[in-house]
């Protein structure tokens, strides 16, 4: 951890104050901040505390005599259970492909509408459209309208293109974590996008120029100029995207309800608490995760991204 | 599909056409473009269909329309779980942006020390996924006898979207030009004068990015809203997932739902796709 | 700092205006959490009738099966007050009214003489009592029985026997598979969830010879009975079920009967109302038998959705008329009268099976049903003792998890991801997990 740089803007306090002096400018500079602050901890570590408390807890609500303290019962056997350990796999799996499909995808695009071109408009906003539908509509529309294999449209437009002896594939039951995947990628993919494109449209086209001029190859003004400039965005729109596909819960729940493989951390957290009721059992694993993705955020933020390690501009 | 992932050759806008490529180029986009709209354009028309022929193989392209699909949503009553999505989303955006803005302020034109480090906290709230805060959260509504209540959800959704918002705004703020600040200062000009000439231009588009941001996620959020509502705070995702039922056809009456309960997300994106674009470039990062 | 005060004021100012809080309505208002199958939804139409009746108004929550029983459980087990009354079934009756979740109801049913429980299937009542206290009150109820296409087994000259066993069933399906273009022979439930899968496939394992549990707790998920019985099971659908078979549930196959995709389909009796509705391609050709045998006489399973009043609810007496007029002889014949005979919530009442308007619509289907409700016994439904009662389930509140787990595993066997052998062979593991808390009581 380096120790946070310092931004270089100079008080306008006069200088060599009094330390009580400085000691409320301090403050009165993080006046604006406390707000905010106080509010997010409230309500965001007030609940993680409920949560950590309850995963020491033997507490499942079908037997509220029997509440007691569990120790580390219930990590042990978030740890060793077989479901737990597959639901960390999938949502791993899960994570990285979908964020580096809509990534891909999203830079792709992103470069064909940087381009002047007749109906720029149009098409963007028709790129825009999936991100717009609310996620349990998708997943729904993804189920039901699009897979299902009696009256999808994917098997209606194969039966239209190959008449009555079409093949008709279960495409949730064939590939149920790629059906899946498809859906959140088709509503990400658009916000990846957009990210990029108003990281493309901040380029500094001077300069560019100057390089075309200079005979440097578009390739080469890709990897050496746009690329470098795009990295902050990249980063960004990885991580936010990351952030809420680690979180998928919709999806999961609306496509397949979690079967044939492709339960995820939040499905089985999900389960224990509302099947089993299990509240000590669910917390426990509730903590793991958020333990595990804050020593994968940091790790990322700290090393990895440059977000964090902006100079002074 | 795969073609997409290959890296292809990024043309300034300025450049001098070559009319070939440029040609393939745009029939790729405009394709592409197509592509991902299809589903939603399937969605429209399966609403208005009939239940019958929403269901058919090969599907029915030409069907007659009908509106029984809308009809058998709006006949029931739809319009509290809307009415409560739109005051939860509206009112959770504008607190967001009563508390982020001070807090942008504070770390980017006069940074607190440390800033990066309240910047990660920030985010880092965003990592606690929302269903191992669920049961703590419930329990604390039961207790407060806020179960079934917007207002509650509101301040969960205002602390759901404030670390983006912080976000958003700092690298936006981070653009005012200090000196000019400084110097208006100097001149005794007022703070509104300042705030009106110097800061509000540079940051508008951030706020209303993050303002649109903001609304998307609240309306879209399912998980918090199914467990913490039931009679009379219930949402409109809440309300959609009602109509899948274990028994019978469905497909006409999910999508004319799913397409009303999108709309405001819809209308509000297309609108301020401009804003959205100038305000996810994160105030041009730097 | 301004700011927090403020806008907290603001909120808590704001919210009396938006209602909420708990019990919303006043002393004359109820709130009803419901599934959205069509008879809920019917009577969601025909609430405005009680309403004039009482004066007691009605706020419904309609929620689909799975999310219903999310919702049920978070709000029963921590008493939140926010539902007068529910739809739970026989499997969450008995467990809630143990742990005091559920008010009991025998000095409503004194009472009121008109409700007459006399008249309720003893089946049902039985099912939905603890210690002869009665906890909740059917809705509809319904058992299990084979259906299959007239027609399309004439057309190939096989017949349905009187009473099947999954032998010969195994058989007719080899003869009528593609008896007509895009026909297959059976729909058996293959989507996750223990309601779903676990429900055709536990009356399969029961006749089997197999169960989940002996007397003494001992997990006998990996036992010959429910190997043979899930094996039978998975390879029949592979090889003759329709194409979406590992995620198709109750409406999935009702589509694929209705639509012709399917010959035979084992399921609910409630599925028969469908079938037989005026608007259905299929009326009038569909035979029903019951619930094909292996080495028990009957293995039709037990279900109702029932009503039932929250314990911590204040308006208990408003939430007893409700109930009594909603699982009534009046509210059949209302239905009857206002939506059609076919559409009664049947499967219940002694007295449906007696009114000749009911049995003109529902003469297909209606003998072979309270045959099927009247031979089904939750508490000896196998070859061996069992711990708990259940036919399709087993009634301990850690079996949802348990049966919803193992038929994610099963559902990838149908889908050829998995074999039999591994999926039982977890499902064993988590059985005796579960077991091991009932042994230690019992030792004690």
């Amino acid at each position: 951890m380096t120790a946070a740089t310092q931004e270089e803007r100079t008080d306008t306090a006069p200088s060599t104050p009094s330390p009580a002096l400085s000691k409320a400018g301090r403050w009165a500079r993080r006046a604006p901040l406390l707000p905010a602050l106080i509010f997010l901890i409230v309500v965001t570590q007030l609940p993680f505390i409920g949560t950590l408390i309850v995963s020491f807890m033997d507490w499942n609500a079908y037997y509220p005599n029997d509440r007691g303290f569990a120790g580390f019962g219930n990590f042990v056997t978030v740890l060793t259970d077989v479901n737990a350990r597959k639901a960390i796999f999938v949502t791993v799996v899960l994570t990285t492909t979908v964020v580096l499909t809509s990534l891909l995808l999203g830079l792709g695009i992103a470069l064909l509408l940087d381009r002047k071109f007749r109906g720029r408009g149009v098409v963007r906003t028709l790129m825009i459209t999936p991100f717009l539908v609310v996620p349990v509509a998708a997943a729904l529309l993804w189920k039901h309208a699009l897979y299902n294999p009696e009256y999808g449209l994917f098997n209606g437009m194969l039966t239209m293109i190959f008449g009555d002896n079409a093949p008709q594939p279960d495409w949730i039951t064939n590939n149920p974590l790629i059906a899946i995947g498809a859906a959140i990628v088709w509503q990400w993919t658009p916000f990846m996008m957009l990210i990029l494109l108003a990281g493309l449209q901040s380029r500094p086209l001077d300069v560019v120029e100057a390089a075309r001029i200079d005979g440097a190859s578009p390739w080469q003004i890709f990897t050496h100029m746009t690329l470098p400039h795009l990295r902050p965005y990249l980063e960004l729109s990885g991580l936010l995207g990351a952030i809420y596909v680690v979180q998928n819960f919709d999806h999961v729940f609306t496509i397949t309800s979690g079967g044939l493989g492709t339960a995820n951390l939040p499905y089985y957290i999900y389960q224990t608490f509302y099947t089993a009721l299990d509240y000590g059992r669910a917390s426990a694993a509730g903590v793991v995760v958020v333990l595990g993705t804050i020593i994968i955020a940091t790790f990322a933020l700290r090393t990895v991204l440059s977000l964090f390690q902006e100079e002074s501009r | 599909m795969s073609t997409m992932t290959r890296a292809r050759k990024p043309a300034a806008p300025s450049e001098v056409k070559k009319p070939r490529s440029g040609i393939f180029l745009t029939l790729l986009a405009w394709f592409i473009g197509l592509a991902f709209v299809l589903p939603v354009v399937w969605m429209v028309l399966t609403s208005f269909h009939s239940e019958e022929d929403a269901a058919s193989n090969p599907p029915a392209i030409v069907a007659p329309l009908s509106l029984d699909g809308f009809k058998s949503f709006f006949d029931s009553n739809p319009w509290p779980p809307l009415l409560n999505s739109m005051t939860a989303s509206v009112v959770s955006t504008i607190l967001v942006l009563i508390l982020a803005l001070p807090a942008a302020y504070a770390l980017s034109i006069k940074p607190v020390e440390k800033w990066s480090d309240v910047m990660f906290f920030f985010l880092s709230t965003k990592f606690l996924p929302i269903v191992a805060g669920v049961l703590p959260i419930y329990l604390i509504a039961q207790n407060l006898h806020m179960l079934d209540n917007i207002g509650f959800l509101i301040i969960l959704y205002t602390g759901m979207n404030l670390p983006i918002a912080v976000w958003m705004l700092r690298s936006f703020l981070a653009e005012v030009p200090v000196e000019m600040l400084e110097a208006a200062q100097v001149d005794g000009a007022s703070v509104t004068r300042t705030l009106r000439e110097i800061v509000a231009p540079v940051i508008m588009p951030g706020i209303a990015a993050a303002a649109l941001i903001c609304f998307i996620f609240s309306w879209n959020e399912l998980l918090l809203a199914r467990v913490l509502t039931s009679t009379t705070a219930q949402t409109a995702p809440v309300f959609l997932t009602g109509f899948v039922t274990s028994q019978g056809l469905f497909l006409a009456k999910v999508c004319a739902a799913s397409l009303v309960v999108s709309l405001p997300v819809l209308a509000a994106g297309f609108a301020a796709q401009d804003k959205l674009v100038q305000g996810l470039s994160m105030g041009a990062v730097r | 700092m301004v700011v927090m005060p403020v806008s907290a004021a603001l909120l808590l100012s704001g919210c009396a205006g938006w209602g909420g809080g708990v019990g919303g309505g006043g002393s004359n208002t109820i709130n009803v959490l419901m599934v959205n199958n069509p008879q809920m939804v019917d009577l969601q139409k025909l609430a405005p009738e009680f309403t004039k009746e009482t004066g007691i108004k009605v706020n419904f929550t309609v929620l689909p099966e799975n999310d219903l029983r999310d919702k049920a459980s978070q709000e029963f087990s921590s008493q939140a007050g926010q539902y007068d009354v529910a739809t739970l079934s026989n499997f969450e009756i008995p467990i809630y009214a143990k742990s005091g979740w559920v008010a009991p109801m025998n000095a409503f049913t004194k009472r009121d003489k008109e409700f007459d429980q006399g008249d309720i299937l003893e089946p049902m009542r039985k099912a939905l009592s603890v210690d002869g206290e009665v906890y909740g009150q059917p809705f509809y109820g319904e058992s299990s029985f084979m259906m299959y296409r007239k027609d399309v087994f004439a057309a190939k000259g096989v017949t349905m026997p009187k009473n099947p066993t999954w032998t010969q069933v195994a058989d007719i399906a080899k003869k009528v598979d593609r008896a007509e273009r895009g026909m297959r022979s059976i729909c058996l439930r293959g989507q996750p969830g223990w309601g779903q899968l676990f429900a055709p496939l536990t009356t399969v394992v029961n006749t089997f010879g197999g169960t989940w549990f002996d007397k003494e707790w001992n997990a006998k998920v990996d036992d010959k009975g429910f190997t043979d019985a899930t094996k039978f099971y998975v390879d029949l659908t592979r090889k003759h079920g329709p194409a979406g078979a590992p995620q198709a549930g109750f409406t999935e196959c009702l589509n694929n009967m209705t639509q012709g995709n399917v010959a035979m389909w084992y399921d609910a009796t409630s599925a028969a109302g469908s079938l037989e509705a005026a608007s259905s391609p299929v009326k009038g050709k569909i035979g029903y038998v019951p619930a094909p045998v292996m080495k028990t006489d009957s293995s039709g399973w037990l279900f109702a959705w029932a009503w039932a009043i929250e314990q911590a609810s204040p308006k208990k007496s408003q939430a007893w008329k409700f109930v009594s007029w909603a699982s009534s002889k009046k509210y059949e014949n209302l239905v009857g009268e206002e939506l059609g005979w076919s559409k009664v919530p049947s499967g219940k009442r002694t007295s449906t099976y007696a009114n000749p308007r009911y049995l003109k619509e529902a003469g297909a289907f209606s003998a072979a049903t309270r045959k099927a409700i009247e031979s089904a016994d939750p508490n000896n439904p196998g070859v061996q003792p069992r711990p708990a009662p259940g036919i399709q389930f087993v009634t301990i509140p850690e079996f949802p998890s348990l049966g919803t787990q193992l038929s994610q595993e099963i559902s990838s066997a149908i889908a050829g991801r998995k074999t039999v052998d591994e999926a039982l062979g977890l499902g064993q593991d988590l059985a005796k997990d579960v077991a091991k808390p009932y042994q230690e009581r019992e030792g004690k």
